[in-house]
């Protein structure tokens, strides 16, 4: 697809734990966001998800490896990231407390235009005023004149959230990152909200990026999915195919623990997933692989790479379904060590 | 409840724009927020009292001629006790005690409000910066805050009454000088724990820089703490000044309560039971500090509804 | 059957400046040992409220009418005495935000055996330890972690030890109030896991607060779904589930797409409009402004709780009508 592509290349981010000892939140992603899709980044806590997110959007810097949009690599100096901010745009978690209590819904969307100086650049010559109802009602909200001088605590959290969006559209973007968009949000409004990211994506040509721990929010309106553990990309490819045929043991317990998926039995995974300060060696999921604990990775032969030998990064092949598993990368007939299944 | 007086066709505001209705809904916010003062019975006490004084003192020129203060024109006797004439007697002067207190009154305010603007403006912004800045910045700040905080004000006010001069200034300088690190520590704090509220990064996302985060995210959202520690400082403010004057290093021209107090001390009025000289300025000070104490606790309700009912 | 749970017509209204504010509204509500009974709602629904009444904790301010009998004996109206009793030897609760229930300045271990000393002042420390020890394995935790500090330890460590503390005086019923919110979807198999195993293995009754209603379906026997302080419909979970009578329950399901359904691909389903302030209820049924299947009638009197077999009941006029 054409258009600007925002790509993570072998990024790393680490930082200083506690401890004092060094933890790689990030350790070698490569991904990618184009305009006019809906890819799903999907983990759990300490996958390092949100990490990629915000390295993405130059918030943090990669220790290693390195952030391109358009092709080039990001430059963090304040102007140079400012001008990437009115093209890649992101929606924070927790409505409630991404908006400025003090601040009204007209403030909170006009903040980015004015920042921007966006009124005097339009082409179309609007007021301030005609391009914040225009933000707002793209959003869903309208209209949008009755909500201008509302305070976020008078607003339900749906509405909170679609100031959010509206706010982040204000200046244009051609890329949407959210996080989380809906976990903190009633049951009955999601869908609400994840239509409007879909009509985004087909009105406005947008590309999203959601973050998330909901496998059902990526079936619902992900065209790819990547799955992360550990700071490292897992396994990514089509929705479809990934979350009907996963090929990584940690997806497949992923998906077999979401409530009522009536066709896999669930495999409950002990523990929790580890310190990032102490990557386990070899392929990382090791230690709680079902596939090494019931024995299948050691009737392949496969058990010593498992333990020992690390697996390469996957690449950021927006057409292909990969996976990261030395016991995955054997079972398939077709595709080098990495396990690449097309 | 629509706020916009919309033309009904295209719905867009159109007599009013949204900054014009920004402010009218800041101004309803105000008047909401006053009601709610109004109802703290102990506030409005303060406010009154407050009021009195501050007419008093920006009111005295009417109430009291200039020429009262002169020594050389005093007509009274020698601490002669109230009458009719001198309603509250005479000093050792001959001066009308009355007189002494109104126009004093103007000096014990303004040395209070000037000294508590220096140390509000300075506490404020250090406090802002070192909360806001990390590393070297902000480290440097905090720690030039603690050096300022432990300097002693008395000895401070000797050394500058000394090196200077003794004057109005050198009290405001002294007041300002070692109150504002108290401030400063405490918008400080404040300001680090709204550092990490969501709403901060938000803006960030935004494409917003330092300056724009701090001056429009976090002041705003620090202000009321502000507002709050304000009042309590011009009650230090004055009542420092009031020591000051009292151990005779304010101005030796200017009347304040305190060189009331200082002027009957050394004359000994306790002994000879010259009460109208010592009682009116000391009750003076205690009546403003307590009306600025009790407005301080009442905007602390306006301002945090969930302190309300206690 | 014992009779565990009996909740007879219970309505809570809160007394509020702007008037009174009903909170929950006429529910009935069944459990026996053994059962695992599901409560599915969104905010401002009552459920969490309800909850509260069975432990007698509503907010003081609280007017409370009906009845909640636990093993026949009436919660609302009992003595201090028994109600002290009742607390966590009868009942006991798993709150919501268990990163914030537990004290940070006590290990972990002290704040489980706290209840052990409160109910009997007798018991030894040595006997405490050895319970704290025995509730540690039930909730698949080692018994070393007793000497652990909430902060060393993760949320859904954190959110065993809650369910420990739980059990600690052998209750008979045990409330868990949205017990899975704030977890991972793997720490979340893993706490359901234990959920389920406590009540097959000690027979307790559980009443599983939640706004998930897929956790519901998977883990309970009977949800009951609750809307604007009613209940809107209740019935065995896997029909609740997946063939929802109330239109707000089939909405509830439907947010929680299958994964693998081809029908859910690119069609997130959701209901416009927000759930109702519970201080400004609309007339007649406080689903109407939002239900995609609503009538005339429908606002005009409050649907009444009609019987549809099955043990299942709903509370909409629109059922069976086309």
């Amino acid at each position: 697809m054409t258009g600007p592509l925002l790509e993570a290349r072998s990024v790393g981010v680490e930082f200083v734990a506690r401890s004092g000892h060094v933890a790689r939140a990030l350790d070698g992603v490569n991904l990618q966001v184009g305009a006019g899709e809906v890819v799903a980044l999907v983990g759990e806590s300490g996958s390092g998800k949100t990490t990629v997110a915000r390295t993405m959007l130059g918030l943090e810097r990669p220790a290693s490896g390195e952030v391109t949009f358009d092709g080039q690599p990001l430059s963090y100096t304040g102007r140079r990231l400012r001008e990437l901010r009115r093209r890649v745009q992101m929606v924070l978690q927790d409505p409630a407390g991404a908006l400025n209590p003090r601040q009204t819904v007209y403030e909170s969307v006009a903040e980015g235009m004015r920042l921007h100086d966006l009124v005097a650049k339009d082409p179309a010559r609007r007021t301030e005023t005609e391009m914040v109802a225009a933000a707002m009602a793209s959003a869903g909200l309208r209209p949008p004149e009755r909500l201008f001088l509302r305070y976020p605590h008078e607003l339900s959290g749906g509405q909170r959230q679609r100031v959010l969006i509206a706010g982040a559209l204000a200046l244009g973007p051609e890329l949407l990152i959210a996080d989380e968009p809906v976990s903190s949000l009633d049951a009955s409004i999601r869908g609400e909200i994840l239509a409007l990211l879909l009509r985004l994506r087909d009105e406005l040509g947008l590309g999203v990026l959601v973050v998330t721990h909901d496998l059902g929010l990526a079936w619902n309106i992900a065209d790819r999915i990547a799955v992360m553990y550990l700071g490292r990309v897992v396994e990514a490819g089509p929705t479809e195919e990934v979350l009907k045929a996963p090929q990584h043991p940690y997806t497949q317990a992923l998906l077999s623990v979401v409530p009522e998926i009536e066709q896999l039995r669930p495999v409950v995974l002990t523990g929790e997933i580890p310190d990032p300060t102490r990557i386990p060696g070899g392929c990382r999921f090791h230690p709680r692989c079902p596939a090494v604990a019931d024995g299948s990775a050691a009737a392949d032969g496969v058990e010593g790479d498992c333990r020992g030998r690390p697996l390469e990064l996957l690449p950021a092949d927006p057409g292909g379904h990969h996976v990261a598993c030395h016991l995955a990368a054997l079972r398939s007939s077709t595709g080098p060590r990495t396990g690449s299944i097309v | 409840m629509s706020a916009v007086e919309s033309d009904g066709t295209a719905g867009l505001p159109v007599t009013l724009s949204a900054r014009q209705l920004a402010r009218r809904r800041r101004r309803e916010s105000f008047l909401r927020s006053w009601r709610v003062f109004r109802r703290n019975r102990s506030g409005m006490l303060g406010l009154t009292i407050l009021t009195v004084f501050v007419v008093i003192a920006v009111a005295a020129p009417l109430l009291a001629s200039s020429q009262g203060l002169e020594v050389t024109q005093a007509t009274g006797g020698v601490l002669e006790p109230p009458s009719s004439q001198y309603w509250l007697g005479t000093d050792d002067q001959g001066r009308s005690v009355l007189t002494l207190l109104i126009w004093g009154a103007r000096i014990s305010l303004f040395v209070g409000l000037a000294a508590t603007v220096i140390s509000m403006v300075i506490g404020t912004l250090i406090g802002l910066v070192s909360g806001f800045s990390g590393g070297w910045a902000g480290a440097m700040l905090f720690r030039l805050t603690e050096w300022f905080l432990v300097i002693p004000f008395l000895p401070l006010a000797i050394v500058l009454a000394t090196v200077l001069g003794r004057s109005l200034f050198n009290i405001v300088l002294v007041i300002g000088v070692t109150s504002w690190p108290g401030t400063a520590l405490l918008i400080r704090s404040q300001t680090l724990s709204i550092k990490e509220r969501a709403y901060i990064e938000r803006a960030r996302v935004l494409g917003a820089g330092r300056w724009h985060q701090m001056s429009r995210h976090v002041l705003p959202n620090v202000m009321p703490m502000v507002f709050a520690n304000t009042t309590l400082t011009v009650a230090i403010a004055i009542l420092t000044e009031t020591t000051l004057s009292f151990l005779g290093l304010g101005d030796p021209t200017r009347v304040s309560w305190g060189s009331m107090l200082d002027d009957a001390f050394q004359v000994g009025a306790i002994t000879t039971g010259a009460w109208w000289f010592i009682v009116p300025p000391g009750v003076c000070v205690v009546l403003v500090v307590l009306a600025f104490t009790l407005i301080g606790q009442a905007l602390e309700e306006v301002l945090n509804p969930r302190l309300k009912g206690r | 059957m014992a009779d565990l749970l009996r909740m007879r017509d219970v309505s809570l209204t809160y007394r509020a400046e702007g008037g009174d504010v009903p909170a929950v509204r006429n529910v009935d509500l069944d459990l026996d040992r053994g059962e695992i009974v599901g409560i599915a709602g969104e905010s401002g629904c009552g459920k969490s409220t309800l909850a509260s009444t069975i432990l007698r904790l509503q907010p003081p301010s609280a007017r409370v009418t009906g009845e909640v009998l636990f093993e026949g004996a009436d919660v609302l109206t009992m003595s201090w005495g028994d109600l002290r009793a009742l607390r966590w030897a009868g009942a006991s609760m798993v709150f919501q935000g268990a990163l914030h229930s537990l004290n940070p300045v006590r290990r972990v271990g002290d704040q489980i055996a706290e209840p052990i000393h409160l109910h009997d002042p007798e018991t030894s420390d040595k006997k405490a330890h050895v319970r704290v020890g025995e509730l540690l394995e039930q909730v698949g935790l080692p018994a070393g972690r007793a000497r652990a500090y909430p902060h060393q330890l993760s949320g859904g460590q954190k959110q065993r030890i809650m369910i420990a503390m739980a059990l600690a005086c052998r209750p008979r019923l045990i409330v868990a109030d949205e017990p899975t919110t704030a977890l991972d979807v793997m720490v979340q198999a893993q706490v359901l896991h234990v959920l389920s195993g406590l009540v097959h293995e000690l027979g307790v009754g559980m009443l599983m607060i939640s706004h998930d209603l897929s956790v519901l379906a998977d883990l309970c026997d009977r949800i009951v779904v609750m809307y604007g302080g009613r209940v809107v419909e209740q019935g065995p979970s896997k029909l609740v589930f997946g063939e929802a009578l109330h239109p707000y329950a089939a909405a509830l399901s439907a947010a929680f797409p299958r994964v693998g359904d081809p029908g859910a691909r690119y069609a997130p389903s959701g209901l416009p409009g927000d759930p109702p302030d519970p201080a400004a209820l609309p007339p007649g049924c406080s689903f109407a402004p939002r239900c995609p299947r609503v009538v005339d009638d429908c606002t005009r009197a409050v649907p009444e709780l009609r019987s549809f077999g099955d043990d299942r009941r709903a509370a909409c006029i629109r059922v069976g009508q086309p």
